[in-house]
Order: structure tokens, then C-alpha cells, then sequence
């Protein structure tokens, strides 16, 4: 039985997020530009907070708080997640963002950024969904055009054109959703369902999906990912293509594991939208010589694995642990990957030439991230792809497993040909070696050991996972 | 003490990494060999020790239990015999390497993390723990050849080899998750596996894990038609790689027949050991012939690997065609293709490292531009002539003992495969006559290359170190082979058992 209360304390992670984001606002309005820094450790000690306070949450049995917000194990993942994602990407991109004339800004939209992206997760309400998916996107409009230059605005035009469109669908499929079944909660949806229309609900759902598909970067609202990852600085192009994700994926989850798939046959939509998920990213990845527009489709082909095991959601157990594995490991190796870049002026695979003699360490954890990508053991990723192959393989969907390890071949190709020149001898003439960041080159590092860790431990970390 | 034997190289690996990257090469090269000669110590005692049933010196640790996943080693008169040879090998190529001047610090490094993930294969008793190693085989191997191969086009030789090699694997993995699937409770562990035999009804599924498993073990082997990528990766990957290459990361391949595919799914095997006999003797010609055709040494050499090959899975899949009527047959059929897995890795082993002394001296392996070695090169002669020898199966070697047990235990089994198969020995006999009668005859030639030593010098110590033990070894079991057969006729009985379930 599900309890329900009204208690804020359930909330601690949330309010911490928040917290620290205005704390940030604050603190950097009366701080001088070069000690900026202060800001930043007072965003992670809120985290750490946050953390902490997950933790504890997550040894209490489930419930329900404010009606409409569930306290499970998935809401516990993505809280821990997310967290432990911000806290990294904060970390790593000091050297990006220190002495910038806005720099706390930076902190307290990734912040904000995170809290929309937990909430999404959590939420067991589609309003409450639509509040989140903007508080998810809002903060990140304003983090695309950060940095401030033509680039950038024009990512973040982009990025907010993409997002009006997606919240505008979004919010038709929620009032349709509602118009069809009565409410807008998820438990009385299956109800809902089978007493109201079932046509309007189910192009409601789909509405609701277009905007949640937006979010996570995923076919067929892709195509902001890679101008927005190319135009912004490395460190928002790892936010903007991780922690929206996570927490749109979590709840594209919680959501069609709300609505019967006899009445909307959702497991065969989502299915296809993985397939061409999975194979567009893919190809698109193929060509690029940007390494930028590589890692941005590689996202969209690795929220396509994601989405398989969504679409066998409600067919298996086994898809809950696989899905928030996958989650956790996509994200500290994403992470990883986008610190290499940032780690180094280099933004073409061939200014990448020699890496590896220059600095080993780097072009190592880079080799880590990308195979980690790929799905090759004992990174994490491979751990996640192996429970989402057996999930998928038993909710029926070998079709799609067979295709996602096609797949898993083909992008083998574009990730070794960033690979293969870090080993080459000729080092590029390259115009600006002072741009390298030592603290983004320590985040590529410990992202990569995490990733490394966390696929060996999969063991202690898989049946937390699993649990109900 | 199996996990000592397996992360002994990467321990040794992570040591040596703390030095200078201008140390010189023996303060890398040295190590490497001791590493080698140590776990050929620990090899040594583990033979002495091994249980006559079961599994020895097993270690068993919970990894990941929800998926049912474990850290499980273990070994047997299987994979023993493989275990030795692997580090044979490796000890070769290291004493052979000891010069390495192209990095060597790093070639070191992954030679050393090769060698762990090679013993790790034959002594993995869990899919996962078996599918992490023999990934991690590709990865290394990869940057070997890319990074250490000769000229331009080693790396897309390497890349070619890595995409080919990681479908297969992924195949493989397809493969092993239907088995999980299949088993209640769901598990990875393959002793476990081999006692549930959840597929033992045959049936569609169990067809289906087969083909996975057969795809992806037929890549690695490899089996006409899936071969394509072993010629280029043989021909640029250096000569310490072709020899891993061809003498250790092929066994993975037909290993994970005899350890995978045959006692786990027995049915199915018995139902298509007549499909796995025509692809072993299509690769026994099919490589023989090809390989007659060769005017480059090392892609002759790497067709005879798809010839030997082709011996072993005939073998296997002759044992499976007499599974439930002879068992005599069916365990001299898999003693010999065991045989045949230590017997080629040493032979080709010491046959690549010798084609890759000639590089060094000729910066060729055109064999047209080669002749009369054998005046101006004795040592050199004499050596590739019994490598040669070795490798053609003739009486005195380990290719005879194993080939002929594989064809006595096949005779029976399928009488008509086995008459064309004998026909691939007498091709390879003419391909290495030929070879040899070019390259060691006749009037001396040797190519002007510049940068080569000139006149051309006859092998160093450093070289017949490295070559004349894995020569010797093949003699010996030649000559003496019931220390190595004593050792792999229980457990090929075993095998043989689980099969006719």
C-alpha cells in the first residue's frame, strides 16, 4: 500500500537544489568577480546535501507526497543521478567558467536545470509534469546562450524555438489527456482510460511523448541536439545532453507505466521511435568531423537503447534495474566524454592527432568514455546494455535487440575514428595550448574511473536498483 | 590461485607504468619475459595438481548476483593445455621482443594487459567473465595493430579487424543472453548452465542461441566465410601480434565451441554438427587453396590458420555427429581437436615470429623476393624448414598427432567429408614445398632494401630464443604426446557426455 503524506522533509534533495540556486543568485550578486569561487562551493555543499538526504530517503518504503509527487526507487535514482552529475560537471568546469563576468549564473541555472529534471522524474501528475518539463527547459534556454556569443545565441534561439514548440504540444496532450479521462493523475489513469475516450486520450499521450521526446533528445525531436551541443561550450553541451535526459526518460517511464498498453499500444510506438533513435543517431554520427556533433548524436542514438527498455516497461521486471543502470552509467560517461573535450582546444577528430603522447591520462580516460560508449566491458554502459538486451530480449522485442546490437557495431566505427589519431605520432600545430583546463582533464579522468567503478561494481549497485 | 595466474600481467603492467617514459627498453621488455616465466611456474604446478574430474583450483566470488553473474575461474584438461600454450606464446614473443624500439614502454603495457585477458578467456567459467575477456582481447589487439603495424594501411587493417571481430562478439552475446534467459534461475555461470541444460529440447530458441553463438565464435575461428578480416590484420599487425594473433586469439574462438556451444546446448549441436563439419572442411580447402596462391609469406601463413582451423571444427562437429552412438570416436575426435588448438598456436606461433625475423632483414614479405637462403642463412633455413614441416601435419610433430586423431574419430562419423578433408594436408604439404623450395633454394636472393643490414645476417640469440622452444614443445608432443593427452581425454570425455544428453 502506497502511503501518502504532505511531510516537506520528504522533499530535502528537491528544496536543496533549490536552495542552492537561489543561494547562488544571491551570494553572487554581492560577491566580487574573482571570488566567485564561493558560489560554487556553496552550489556543492547543497548537493552534497541533497546526496545525503537521498540517501536516507531511499531506505524508507515508498509513498506518495503532496498527492501528486512519488518517493520510489526511481525517483531515488534520478535524485542520486542527477545529483552526482551536477556535482561533477560543476566541479570539472571551473577552469570554463571562473572569472566569467556570469559566472554564478552559470551555477544556479544548472542547478535549476537539475531540480526540473528530478522533478519530471518524480512527478505522478501530468500538471506537475508540465511544470517541471519547464523548469527543466527554461533555465537551460538561458544556459545555451551563457557563454554569449553568435554561436551560442543562436544555439539558444534554437533551443528555444524547438522547446516553445515541444511545451506547446505538450500542454494540448495534457489538456486532451485530461478532457479524456477526468484527471491528471497517473493512478486514475488506467481507470480513466477505460470509462473516457480512449482516441483523444491516446493522441493526448502522444502529445505529451512529443514533449517529453524533446527533452531527451530523442527522434523525432533531435534536431536541436547537435547545433545546440556544437554551439555551446563543452560544459553546458554536457548539461543540456545529460541531465534534461534523465530525468525525460524517467518519466516517459512513470508515465506509460500508467496507461494499460491494451487500450494505447504504446510498447510498439515507443519501440520504433527507439529503432530510429538508435539508427539515425548513428548514421548521422558517421560523417562528422566535429567531435562536438559526434558526441550530440551519439546522445540521440543512446537515448534510442534508452527508449528500448522503455518499451518493454510494463512486460518485465527486469526493465526497471536496466533502465536506471543505463541512466547512471549513459551519464557519468557522457560526462566523462565532454570533459575531454573541454580539456583541450581541440574540436575536429584531427586536432585530436598525438593526444595520446601529450597526454596520456586524458586521451586514456577519452578511450574509456568513448569504448564505455560503445558498450564495451567492464565500463559501466556495458553492464547497461547487457541488462537492457535481456529485458528487451524478454518483454518479446528481439527484433529490436538484434537491430540495437547492429547498431552497437556500426557505432563502433565513428567512435574508433576518434579513437585511432589519439595514438598517431604527428601532433597537430596547434595555435592555443594555454586554452587546456587542468580541472576539465581531472573531471575526464574521475568521470572515467567512476564509469570504469561502476561497471565493476554493478553488483552492489544493480539490486539497489530493483528494488520496488 | 588461478586469479594470481591471470592478473599477475596487469599487476606487472600497472608497476611498470610508474617508470620514466625514457627508460630504456629492457628495463620494460625484461619484466615482461620474467611475468611470463612466472606464470608458466604457476601453469607447471596447476598441470601437476589438476583434479582427474571436474574443475580445478576454482574460485568463485558473487559479482553481480541480480543478473546472476560471478566471478567464476576455474580449469580443466580443456582449457589447461590452452593456458600453457598462451603463455608459451607470450613468453616468445616477449623474449623476441626484447629489443622493441617503437615505444616500448607502451608496447609493453598492452602486450602485458593482452596477456592477462588471454589466460583469462580459458579460465573464465561465467559467459559475462568469458564475453569481458574476450572483448577486451579485441580492444588490445586492435591498438597492437594500429599502433605497432607496418605502414599506412595498418589501421584500417586494425579497424576492419575490429568491427568484424566485435559483431561477432556481440553475436555472442545475443547468444548468451538466450541461455540466461532460458535457464530458471537465470544465470551466467556455465558449470551451472551445463547442469540445467535449459535448452534441452532443441527447438527454435535453442537454434537461434547456436546461430549466435556459432556466428560469433565462426568470426573469431574464423570459418569461411567469415575469415575476410585475418589476412589484412596478419599481414600489417607486427610480428609479436600475428603470433598472439594467430597462435592464442583464435583458440577463442574454437575454445568456446568445445567450452560453450557443446555442452550447453547439446541438442541443438547434435542436430547441426553435420553444418559445422561442412564449414570446418569448405575452410580446410577453401583455406589450403588460397593459401597455395599466396606470393606473400604472411598471408600464407595466416590461410594456413583458416585451413587448421578448419581440422579443428571438423573435429567437433564430427564428435557431435557420433555423440549418441560412438563414444570412441567422439572423444578421439575432441582430444584431437584440443590437440590441434595447443599444437597450431605454437607451430604458427614460431612460424609468424620467423616471417617477421625475415622483415626485420628484408623489409618484404614478397616470398619472389627471396631465394637460397639456406647457404647464406642456416640457422634461419632450418628453422622454417621444421616449422614448416610441423605445420604440414608430418609424423613427429604435434599437427600429426592431432590431425590424425581428429580424422580417426571423424572416419566413422562422416566418411566423405573426412576423404576431402585429408586432401587439404596434401595441399598444405604442397604450399610450404613450394614456400620452401623458393625461398630456401636455389640461387641466393634477398631484396635491397634500404635501411637493411647488409649482407643478410643469419638468426640472433634473442630470436632462436624465442622461436626454438615453441619448435621444441611441438616436437615434444609429437613424440611424447600422452602427457598432453592424458591430461585432455578426461575432459574431453566430459564434454562428450554433456553432449549426448
Amino acid at each position: 500500500m502506497v502511503m501518502m503524506n504532505e511531510d516537506p522533509t520528504t522533499m530535502i534533495p528537491e528544496l536543496a537544489l533549490l536552495a542552492g540556486a537561489v543561494l547562488a543568485v544571491l551570494v553572487g550578486a554581492w560577491t566580487p568577480r574573482r571570488r566567485q569561487g564561493r558560489v560554487r562551493v556553496l552550489a556543492l555543499v547543497a548537493v552534497s546535501g541533497g546526496l545525503v538526504a537521498t540517501v536516507v530517503a531511499a531506505t524508507k518504503p515508498s509513498s506518495t507526497t503532496f498527492d501528486t509527487y512519488v518517493l520510489d526507487t526511481t525517483t531515488h535514482a534520478v535524485r542520486a543521478i542527477v545529483l552526482v552529475a551536477v556535482a561533477l560537471i560543476l566541479w570539472w568546469s571551473r577552469d570554463a567558467v571562473t572569472a566569467h563576468p556570469r559566472e554564478s549564473e552559470f551555477t544556479a541555472l544548472v542547478l535549476l536545470g537539475g531540480l526540473g529534471a528530478v522533478l519530471m522524474a518524480g512527478t505522478g501528475d501530468l500538471m506537475l509534469l508540465f511544470a517541471a518539463f519547464l523548469l527543466a527547459s527554461v533555465p537551460l534556454y538561458a544556459l545555451a546562450g551563457w557563454a554569449k556569443t553568435g554561436a551560442t545565441t543562436e544555439a539558444a534561439l534554437k533551443y528555444y524555438l524547438s522547446g516553445a514548440f515541444a511545451g506547446v504540444t505538450m500542454l494540448a496532450g495534457t489538456t486532451l489527456m485530461y478532457g479524456a479521462t477526468g484527471s491528471t493523475s497517473y493512478n486514475a489513469l488506467p481507470e480513466g482510460l477505460v470509462t473516457g475516450a480512449a482516441g483523444p486520450a491516446a493522441v493526448g499521450l502522444v502529445a505529451v511523448l512529443a514533449g517529453l521526446a524533446f527533452k531527451a533528445g530523442a527522434v523525432p525531436a533531435h534536431f536541436w541536439v547537435p547545433d545546440v551541443t556544437d554551439g555551446t561550450p563543452p560544459a553546458v553541451a554536457a548539461v543540456l545532453t545529460t541531465i534534461p535526459k534523465i530525468g525525460a526518460l524517467a518519466a516517459t517511464w512513470r508515465l506509460l507505466l500508467a496507461v494499460p498498453e491494451q487500450i494505447v499500444p504504446w510498447p510498439l510506438l515507443v519501440a520504433v521511435l527507439a529503432a530510429i533513435s538508435m539508427t539515425l543517431g548513428n548514421l548521422a554520427a558517421f560523417a562528422q568531423t566535429s567531435v562536438l556533433r559526434l558526441l550530440a548524436y551519439s546522445t540521440v542514438s543512446q537515448v534510442g537503447y534508452v527508449l528500448m527498455i522503455i518499451a518493454v516497461a510494463a512486460r518485465t521486471p527486469e526493465a526497471q534495474p536496466a533502465l536506471l543502470f543505463y541512466l547512471a552509467a549513459y551519464a557519468l560517461t557522457n560526462i566523462g566524454a565532454f570533459a575531454v573535450v573541454a580539456a583541450h582546444p581541440a574540436r575536429t577528430i584531427d586536432e585530436f592527432r598525438g593526444l595520446g603522447r601529450r597526454r596520456p591520462l586524458l586521451a586514456a580516460a577519452l578511450v574509456v568514455c568513448l569504448l564505455g560508449l560503445v558498450g564495451t566491458p567492464p565500463t559501466a554502459v556495458f553492464v547497461g546494455k547487457l541488462t537492457a538486451f535481456a529485458a528487451a530480449f524478454d518483454g518479446g522485442m528481439a527484433w529490436l535487440v538484434v537491430l540495437a546490437a547492429v547498431n552497437t557495431v556500426a557505432s563502433l566505427f565513428y567512435y574508433l575514428r576518434w579513437v585511432a589519431p589519439l595514438y598517431r605520432d604527428e601532433p597537430p600545430e596547434l595555435a592555443d595550448v594555454s586554452s587546456e583546463s587542468r580541472t576539465a582533464r581531472q573531471g575526464a579522468v574521475t568521470a572515467a574511473t567512476l564509469s570504469l567503478v561502476l561497471g565493476v561494481a554493478a553488483g552492489l549497485i544493480l539490486p539497489l536498483f530493483a528494488a520496488s | 590461485m588461478l586469479s594470481v595466474l591471470v592478473f599477475l600481467p596487469v599487476v606487472v603492467a600497472l608497476a611498470l607504468s610508474a617508470l620514466p617514459a625514457t627508460s630504456t627498453t629492457r628495463r620494460y621488455t625484461v619484466p615482461w619475459v620474467v611475468t611470463g616465466l612466472v606464470q608458466l611456474v604457476l601453469v607447471a604446478v596447476m598441470w601437476l595438481q589438476l583434479p582427474t574430474s571436474g574443475y580445478g583450483f576454482v574460485e568463485q566470488v558473487a559479482w553481480i548476483p541480480s543478473a546472476g553473474i560471478s566471478y567464476h575461474l576455474g580449469v580443466d584438461g580443456l582449457s589447461l593445455p590452452l593456458v600453457a600454450m598462451t603463455v608459451v606464446v607470450f613468453i616468445a614473443t616477449a623474449i623476441y621482443s626484447l629489443r622493441e624500439d617503437r615505444r616500448p614502454k607502451s608496447y609493453v603495457l598492452l602486450f602485458l594487459a593482452l596477456q592477462t585477458v588471454s589466460v583469462g578467456v580459458f579460465v573464465a567459467l561465467d559467459l559475462i567473465l568469458f564475453f569481458l575477456f574476450f572483448d577486451l582481447s579485441i580492444v588490445f589487439m586492435y591498438f597492437v595493430i594500429a599502433g605497432w603495424g607496418h605502414g599506412s594501411r595498418a589501421r584500417s587493417a586494425a579497424l576492419t579487424f575490429f568491427l568484424y571481430t566485435f559483431l561477432g562478439s556481440l553475436a555472442l552475446l545475443l547468444g548468451f543472453i538466450l541461455i540466461y534467459l532460458a535457464a530458471t534461475p537465470h544465470t551466467f555461470d556455465i558449470p551451472a548452465l551445463a547442469v540445467l541444460n535449459p535448452l534441452a529440447a532443441g527447438g527454435p530458441l535453442a537454434g537461434a542461441a547456436l546461430l549466435a553463438i556459432g556466428v560469433g565464435l565462426a568470426v573469431k575461428t574464423p570459418l569461411v566465410p567469415f575469415h575476410t578480416w585475418l589476412p589484412p590484420a596478419h599481414t600489417e599487425a607486427p610480428a609479436a601480434g600475428s603470433a598472439v594473433l594467430a597462435g592464442v586469439l583464435l583458440k577463442m574462438g574454437t575454445y568456446g565451441f568445445v567450452r560453450i556451444a557443446m555442452p550447453l546446448l547439446p541438442a541443438s549441436w547434435r542436430q547441426f554438427a553435420g553444418v559445422v563439419v561442412v564449414l570446418g572442411v569448405v575452410s580446410v580447402i577453401y583455406g589450403a587453396l588460397v593459401a597455395l596462391a599466396q606470393t606473400d609469406l604472411k598471408r600464407m601463413i595466416a590461410y594456413t590458420s583458416v585451413n587448421h582451423m578448419g581440422y579443428v571444427l571438423l573435429g567437433v562437429g564430427a564428435a557431435g555427429l557420433v555423440a549418441e552412438t560412438d563414444a570412441q570416436a567422439r572423444q578421439l575426435a575432441t582430444t584431437g581437436a584440443v590437440t590441434q588448438m595447443v599444437s597450431h598456436g605454437l607451430i604458427t606461433g614460431a612460424l609468424f615470429l620467423l616471417a617477421g625475423a625475415l622483415h626485420e632483414r628484408g623489409r618484404t614479405y614478397d616470398m619472389g623476393a627471396y631465394g637460397g637462403l639456406a647457404a647464406r642463412t642456416p640457422r634461419f633455413a632450418g628453422l622454417f624448414a621444421v616449422a614448416a614441416f610441423a605445420s604440414l601435419g608430418l609424423p613427429g610433430f604435434s599437427g600429426f598427432i592431432a590431425e590424425f586423431q581428429i580424422f580417426t574419430g571423424a572416419l566413422g562419423a562422416t566418411p566423405v567429408a573426412t576423404a576431402i578433408a585429408v586432401v587439404g594436408i596434401l595441399l598444405t604439404a604442397g604450399l610450404f614445398l613450394v614456400a620452401l623450395s623458393r625461398m630456401l633454394l636455389g640461387e641466393l636472393r634477398y631484396p635491397d632494401a634500404p635501411g637493411t643490414p647488409r649482407p643478410l645476417p643469419d638468426l640472433r640469440a634473442r630470436e632462436l630464443a624465442a622461436v626454438v622452444p615453441l619448435l621444441v614443445l611441438a616436437t615434444v608432443i609429437g613424440l611424447v604426446p600422452r602427457f598432453l593427452l592424458d591430461l585432455v581425454e578426461p575432459a574431453s570425455r566430459a564434454v562428450n557426455e554433456l553432449v549426448a544428453r
